[in-house]
């Protein structure tokens, strides 16, 4: 009795710990981002000090930061939007026809480093006039959410009963209508939550808009990389537009905590 | 979106209704909806495969060429050639392969045990636990770039809480990022910190699928903890470590933005950081080096494929 008590107060201790360490670094930006230019920099300011939003209205007074937060919001949108219209229905085809090796072929889009396609697609984007525009960047990060998201769907397909959509099938409804009908809404919450993640895989996405975006489409990643290096010594800023870019993502940990494990973890424990 | 409700028509067979309610179709599944599977599958796997086929042959192409300046200029095809300078680079190329390698293997290794050790000590459910699966999802989230940034600031040789927390146990001022023979280690800490949760997240998924009926049985047979975690657990957790190795370990050998965002070019002054895509990087867009830069990612793409190959071979051979 003694002894499990021990292991559960030491299990919290390390538990407690982790977390810790974890999240002071977010908690330590955040709180960055509220500091003058001063406290910031000094280390003696610890977690309590009187807030300033000084830093929050120099960055949104900044024209480019709220054009590519805008861009990253739009490119993100659209990619994610784009790719659940063409994967969902392929994740579907995969699962119900069990086409895994087909449906397994993207994979190669997981490994390829994003470098060795960089070069050809701007060579390609630049013959057709695209580069610096949004469609460039959106296609782009398709690139990333098409697979993620074909991926996370076959697995949720499989794991559905195909007697729903067999007997729905003997009611009269054609194989797409099933699919239609039956599995999309059956369906929702494993896109939703592949979605989410494809956003923020697109809202995170540094090197695409590094190559392909102009100063009118720059993504936030590159912006916050262009501000760092000619305004190194402006640290509230910088925390403050850190902080903007961990908004959504925050907010994704906090509602959609559960429904982005299932979809991080598709695929995985399968193999 | 309009274009795909035109599409059912391609599958929609008239003569589908089966007379009989029985428990099977008359014809099956797989025959009747060919068309409309190719329909389905089409437009994915077709985007996917322009994305990447032909960027794909064009630089390996390049890669057998001596481009340079712009891609469109002319070039002559030189064999092999590119291959030869990479591998006989001493100074760049094979300096970078090492970083690659060793950062991979110990910022992986480190989240590995780290993960599994806190995955361990979550499995069984305790109050707060969605707290806690909430802060794991932060790091792992959380835009690479501002992560870079936030850990610059962390670390910052002067005016970084890192060095004032160290000052505390009596440790002097770490350079961190600013020191060549630092960099790189920093560098894997800050990748264990944002990956160690993807990791615990993995593998607590794999061992919640684990039966309990063989623990429970070396426990009656008086196997302790540890026994238990070795002998039981381990085997029984093989396919899903392997996986999430796989993973984590291909994006691990890519890293770009966080070296990229922390370091800059080159990976700093002395190249201290620079892995292989960082060198890629370099060499292509910043030399414009497209012929040698090609080749470099040739080869790093192979190794890369090597690597996934040989895991997935042992992940198959596992889970059999």
């Amino acid at each position: 009795m003694s002894a499990s008590t021990t292991y559960r107060t030491l299990r919290a201790v390390l538990i407690f710990l982790v977390c810790a360490v974890i999240a002071l670094p977010i908690v330590w930006m955040i709180a960055a981002a509220f500091k003058t230019n001063v406290q910031v920099t000094d280390p003696t300011v610890g977690l309590v000090f009187s807030p300033t939003w000084d830093n929050f209205r120099g960055v949104l007074a900044d024209g480019a930061l709220v054009q590519s937060l805008g861009n990253s919001l739009l490119i993100g949108a659209v990619s994610t939007a784009l790719s659940v219209v063409i994967a969902v229905p392929a994740a579907w085809a995969v699962g119900r026809f069990r086409m895994r090796r087909t449906g397994s072929m993207v994979l190669v889009a997981r490994i390829v480093p994003a470098i060795s396609l960089l070069v050809p697609w701007y060579y390609m984007f630049a013959q057709l006039g695209l580069v610096g525009s949004h469609l460039v960047l959106i296609l782009s990060h398709m690139f990333v959410s098409v697979p993620l998201i074909l991926w996370i769907m076959i697995g949720f397909f499989e794991g559905l009963p195909v007697e729903l959509e067999d007997a729905a099938r003997t009611d009269g409804l054609s194989a797409f209508g099933a699919f239609l009908r039956i599995a999309l809404p059956l369906a929702a919450p494993g896109t939703a939550s592949a979605a989410v993640l494809a956003f923020i895989f697109s809202w995170n996405n540094f090197i695409f808009a590094l190559i392909l975006a102009d100063e009118r489409t720059m993504t936030m990643p590159v912006l916050l990389f262009n501000f760092m290096s000619y305004a190194s010594t402006d640290w509230g800023g910088l925390m403050a537009a850190a902080t903007l870019m961990t908004v959504p993502v925050l907010l994704a940990a906090v509602f959609g905590q559960r429904y982005l494990v299932a979809g991080l973890t598709a695929g995985a424990t399968k193999g | 979106m309009t274009t795909t409700s035109t599409r059912p028509a391609v599958g929609a067979t008239p003569g589908r209704r089966t007379p009989s309610s029985g428990t099977r179709p008359m014809v099956t599944f797989e025959q009747a909806n060919r068309r409309l599977k190719w329909a389905l599958l089409t437009p994915a796997l077709g985007f996917v495969g322009l994305m990447i086929v032909f960027p794909l042959a064009f630089t390996i192409n390049l890669s057998l060429t001596d481009a340079f300046g712009a891609v469109n200029a002319g070039n002559s095809f030189v064999g092999l050639q590119n291959f030869a300078d990479a591998l006989t680079d001493t100074r760049r190329f094979w300096p970078a392969v090492g970083r690659t390698v060793v950062f991979t293997l110990v910022a992986v290794l480190l989240e590995t045990v780290l993960g599994l050790a806190l995955a361990m000590l979550m499995r069984k459910p305790f109050r707060g636990m969605e707290i806690v699966r909430t802060i794991l999802m932060v790091p792992l989230l959380a835009t690479p770039v501002a992560i870079g940034i936030l850990w610059m600031l962390i670390l910052d040789p002067t005016n970084g809480i890192a060095n004032h927390l160290l000052g505390f146990v009596g440790i002097p001022p770490q350079e961190f990022l600013g020191s060549v023979s630092q960099s790189l280690p920093t560098l894997m800490l800050i990748d264990v910190w944002q990956w160690t949760p993807m990791m615990t997240v993995l593998l607590l998924a794999g061992l919640t699928t684990l039966p309990e009926e063989p623990e429970e049985a070396a426990k009656v047979d008086g196997a302790n903890a540890w026994q238990r975690f070795v002998h039981i657990i381990l085997p029984m957790l093989r396919t899903t470590i392997l996986t999430a190795l796989v993973l984590r370990g291909v994006d691990a050998l890519k890293t770009f933005d966080l070296i990229y965002a922390t370091k800059g070019p080159g990976g700093g002054s002395d190249f201290e950081a620079e892995t292989l895509n960082v060198y890629a990087y370099g060499l292509t867009f910043d030399y414009q080096e497209y012929g040698l830069a090609s080749a470099v990612l040739v080869l790093f793409t192979l190794f890369i494929v090597a690597i996934v190959v040989v895991l997935r071979r042992r992940t198959e051979r596992s889970a059999s």
